[in-house]
């Protein structure tokens, strides 16, 4: 670019007589320029208001909150119930029922979204990815809360069949659908990440008489950790902030449980489930609601930090 | 280099070969499987219930004379105001961050801010709209609100792809421009923005399609799901399809899941419409340079 021409910023140019030429303008069209690069700036820092804006909600709408509960108690007490007689602050239950879903999304997305990957990547046609890629787009454009209804409405009763006994609303009919739905997220990530590969290395292991197997998972893969890695936690911090297809299937009974049987409450479910309540604002309950999005706020940036930072410290470059 | 150390397996390798090929097939399967799934489950429940009448009708407690008119207007509504919204900031901020920003810490600041709103769930989002706008600047649960809301929702989306489509420009077009002594901002009103127009439409159209189908930030700021009228003001309360198919989900009647699905596969309908749209678009005008 520093070679380039400059922008006639002056919008004088010296003729061939050596006198300046006016094009008419020139103080209203330096004028205008430096509006509009003042607007432009304004653009850009909408952004950077949304974030002062989420953060600043979230943390002046919690002081009041903090206020009436130790901070301690909430971050380490095992009960949740700010709606009944006996209330209880523990975020712990909640925290419980968000992991248990973005652990079992995990157990789903995770390979499936790999494996994916390195079929599109190193084993596909042109044709084959041409239908593939589409299709996996499609299955991440649709909205959460139709994830819901398949939960509710065909996952669910399988789960049933296969586990009497369970209720209708369970970890597992969740968990599954959300893996399902972050599946596209890892497959496309990861895939870009192991195109991102040198061609150069996977001849070389040809060359030493790999097979396509062996190429793909011990020279493909490990050089494109960085990028699958971060892939992963992108994947897992969306299952967290997921919220209609875990309030629709996962129920609404904070508890403490590793079982992917039981009906437990996400942090999302539970927001969701007050600002649908008649809770009045301003109360202590309603309050609830801030601490705990803000909660969800700090486990999602800090996962989309720690993601951009694996991207950075432990990539491999090549050339 | 002793060769008895040595054994090629060959054989087994290329079994393992197979195995981990016919593990990668099943996982691309089961993907497709379930979107299947999925619309088979949605169009075997709901296709019984698409009529003239679910499209002109108002919600009921009735099952047989409820409709999905308020949700459709409401819907329409959303995505006029949102695309209103955030396509000139969102396009703003691109061309700022583009051409304009100066390689510095704030520039980077605003550069990591955005990829890091990106990854915010939209959940978080309806918060700050309720605090900000129906709260604060007191605009109520409003059809404005809920736009101001998503709009901020998709914008790291918006600005995300219009750079992309930015930085695809030659550099001799701007070069070219410069060169007969144009002005920055006639560089980029006549010869960039027009070259990267489709792209940046492209992305719009998909991160609108996004909008049309978040349900948590509308919930949260408050769209009412028994609306019997539909907006005529971006002041007056709403419901959008989203939340009028997360209400019936959300009741035990079979009749209710049933419209339910007949609400899901219009807003699909719609989704295919939009991302058609989108892919004809870069289609049309991708080989002009």
């Amino acid at each position: 670019m520093d070679q380039s021409p400059k922008p006639a910023e002056s919008g004088l140019i010296p003729d061939s007589s050596g006198q300046e030429f006016d094009f008419g303008h020139r103080a209203g069209r330096r004028w205008g320029e430096r509006v509009i690069a003042g607007m432009l700036f304004l653009c850009g820092l909408v952004s950077i208001l949304t974030t002062v804006g989420i953060v600043a909600v979230l943390v002046t709408e919690s002081i009041g909150f903090f206020r009436e509960v130790p901070i301690l108690e909430f971050l380490t007490g095992t009960r949740w119930s700010p709606l009944f007689a006996d209330q209880h602050f523990g975020i712990l239950p909640l925290l419980n029922g968000t992991l248990l879903i973005a652990f079992g999304a995990m157990l789903i997305a995770l390979p499936v979204g790999l494996t994916s990957a390195i079929y599109l990547s190193e084993y596909a046609s042109l044709n084959v990815r041409g239908v593939i890629k589409p299709l996996l787009e499609i299955l991440a454009g649709i909205p959460t809360v139709v994830y819901g209804y398949f939960a509710l409405t065909f996952v669910t009763p399988i789960i049933r069949t296969v586990f009497p006994g369970t209720g209708i609303f369970n970890a597992a009919s969740g968990a599954i659908v959300v893996g399902i739905m972050i599946i596209p997220m890892v497959a496309s990530l990861s895939e870009d990440a192991l195109n991102a590969v040198p061609q150069a290395l996977r001849e070389a292991a040809y060359g030493l008489g790999a097979t396509k197997f062996e190429v793909s998972t011990k020279v493909v893969v490990p050089a494109a950790l960085s990028g699958v890695v971060a892939s992963f936690i992108l994947a897992i911090s969306r299952a967290i902030g997921e919220t209609m297809a875990v309030t629709l299937a996962a129920g609404a009974t904070p508890k403490m449980t590793l079982s992917f049987l039981e009906s437990i409450q996400t942090m999302t479910a539970y927001i969701v489930q007050i600002s649908l309540g008649e809770t009045p604002h301003g109360t202590l309950e309603y309050s609830t609601i801030f601490a705990v999005g803000l909660v969800l706020f700090l486990i999602t940036l800090g996962m989309n930090f720690l993601s951009q930072k694996v991207t950075r410290r432990f990539r491999e470059v090549y050339e | 280099m002793s060769s008895e150390r040595f054994k090629p397996n060959n054989r087994r390798r290329r079994r393992a070969g197979t195995i981990f090929k016919t593990v990668c097939l099943v996982s691309i399967a089961f993907s497709i499987l379930s979107l299947a799934l999925l619309l088979f489950d949605v169009v075997r429940d709901g296709a019984g219930w698409l009529s003239i009448d679910l499209l002109t009708h108002y919600p009921s407690r009735f099952p047989e004379r409820a409709g999905i008119k308020s949700a459709i207007l409401g819907t329409l509504w959303m995505m006029g105001l949102t695309a209103a919204v955030s396509f000139p900031i969102g396009v703003g901020a691109a061309i700022y961050l583009e051409e304009y920003a100066p390689k510095n810490w704030l520039t980077r600041i605003l550069q990591t801010n955005i990829a890091n709103l990106a990854g915010v769930p939209s959940i978080v989002y309806g918060i700050l709209g309720l605090a900000i706008f129906v709260r604060y600047f007191a605009l109520g649960r409003s059809v404005i609100a809920g736009a101001l809301t998503l709009a901020l929702l998709i914008l790291p989306v918006i600005i995300i792809a219009s750079q992309e489509a930015i930085k695809a420009v030659p550099g001799s077009l701007r070069q070219a421009s410069y060169g007969v002594g144009a002005t920055k901002w006639q560089t980029i009103r006549h010869h960039i923005f027009p070259v990267a127009l489709p792209g940046i439409l492209t992305g719009t159209i998909l991160s609108l399609s996004r909008a049309i189908g978040e349900t948590a930030p509308l919930i949260m700021i408050g769209a009412l799901t028994f609306i019997a009228f539909p907006p005529k003001s971006p002041m007056d309360p709403f419901t959008v399809l989203p939340i009028q198919i997360f209400n019936w989900t959300a009741k035990p009647q079979k009749e209710f899941h049933e419209l339910a699905a007949a609400a899901i596969i219009v807003l699909l309908v719609l989704l295919l419409v939009m991302n058609a749209a989108a892919i004809f678009l870069r289609n049309r005008y991708q080989k002009r340079i």
